[in-house]
């Protein structure tokens, strides 16, 4: 699709933008992992994250509806893929203390040293773990 | 009420942005990862948009405004480079690339009521809880 860079685009302004809504009001990062993690807590004060990973699920269910387009495909992985991967992300980015958002969105947009590294470090190891899986094995 | 339709309407706009941007999309996530073979390279457009919005803002926001609702900013009190943040960030970044999913589009593609995204949230789930029960 020639549009798809400009749909990248505007999705990054609208991810951005909420991140930049939450902490003027809520004085929070929109870190998706770190609020995924806080909602497994019994902090009493937590309702700000259920309400936003609601948010999170409606919102492309909207998108779909108001643009006519469908949803992705599921992956092809295979479950015992899908489990490794899935425990992984969830492990690496409590290790971590943050994901694409929190690291990549956030705290690069507060110019952290930490943030920087940490989204370096997950993005080579993506482009790393593609081109293993891609190139070496011969996909999967 | 601000306090609570804030975090549901931003995490809205999150997730359509996640949505139009092809985030969700596992093919066009591994697609952007793969360098070596036909690289798309349209999700770099996702990170200067949040970029273009959080760089500024942050700064404006951090240095001039305190929060609407609290007296502060819940910021990570962390400054250096350590060995938890590297390790971890590398295990992310193998999930990511096996599969395709980081955490905001794992949560968003629940919306499609597929089994696949379930099993990976659960899976993302057991994993933060394995940190929670294992870290020191």
């Amino acid at each position: 699709m020639e549009q798809a860079w400009i749909m990248a685009l505007a999705g990054g302004l609208l991810i951005g933008g909420s991140s930049l809504v939450m902490l003027a009001v809520l004085g929070r990062i929109a870190g998706i992992s770190g609020i995924l993690a806080g909602c497994l807590t019994s902090e009493t004060d937590g309702l700000w994250r259920f309400l936003f990973v609601a948010g999170l699920i409606a919102g492309p269910l909207l998108f779909r509806t108001f643009s006519g387009m469908d949803a992705p495909l599921p992956s092809e992985a295979g479950w015992p893929l899908t489990i490794v991967a899935g425990l992984l992300v969830g492990f690496g980015t409590r290790l971590g203390g943050g994901c694409t958002s929190g690291h990549g969105i956030c705290g690069i947009g507060r110019l952290s040293i930490r943030s920087i590294s940490a989204t370096l470090t997950f993005m080579v190891l993506g482009f790393v773990t593609v081109f293993i899986v891609r190139h070496l094995l011969g996909g999967i | 009420m601000l306090r609570f339709i804030t975090p549901l309407l931003a995490g809205l706009l999150f997730g359509v942005g996640l949505e139009m941007s092809g985030m969700t999309d596992t093919r066009v996530v591994l697609g952007f990862l793969d360098l070596a073979g036909a690289w798309n390279p349209t999700l770099m457009f996702v990170m200067v948009g949040g970029l273009l919005v959080t760089v500024p803002g942050f700064n404006y926001l951090l240095k001039k405004r305190k929060p609407v609702l609290c007296d502060d900013y819940c910021l990570p009190s962390k400054q250096d480079v350590d060995a938890k943040l590297l390790l971890g960030s590398a295990l992310f970044g193998i999930g990511w690339g096996l599969y395709g999913y980081c955490p905001g589009p794992a949560i968003a593609s629940l919306s499609t009521l597929s089994t696949e995204p379930v099993l990976f949230v659960a899976a993302m789930i057991a994993g933060m809880l394995i940190h929670r029960f294992t870290a020191s």
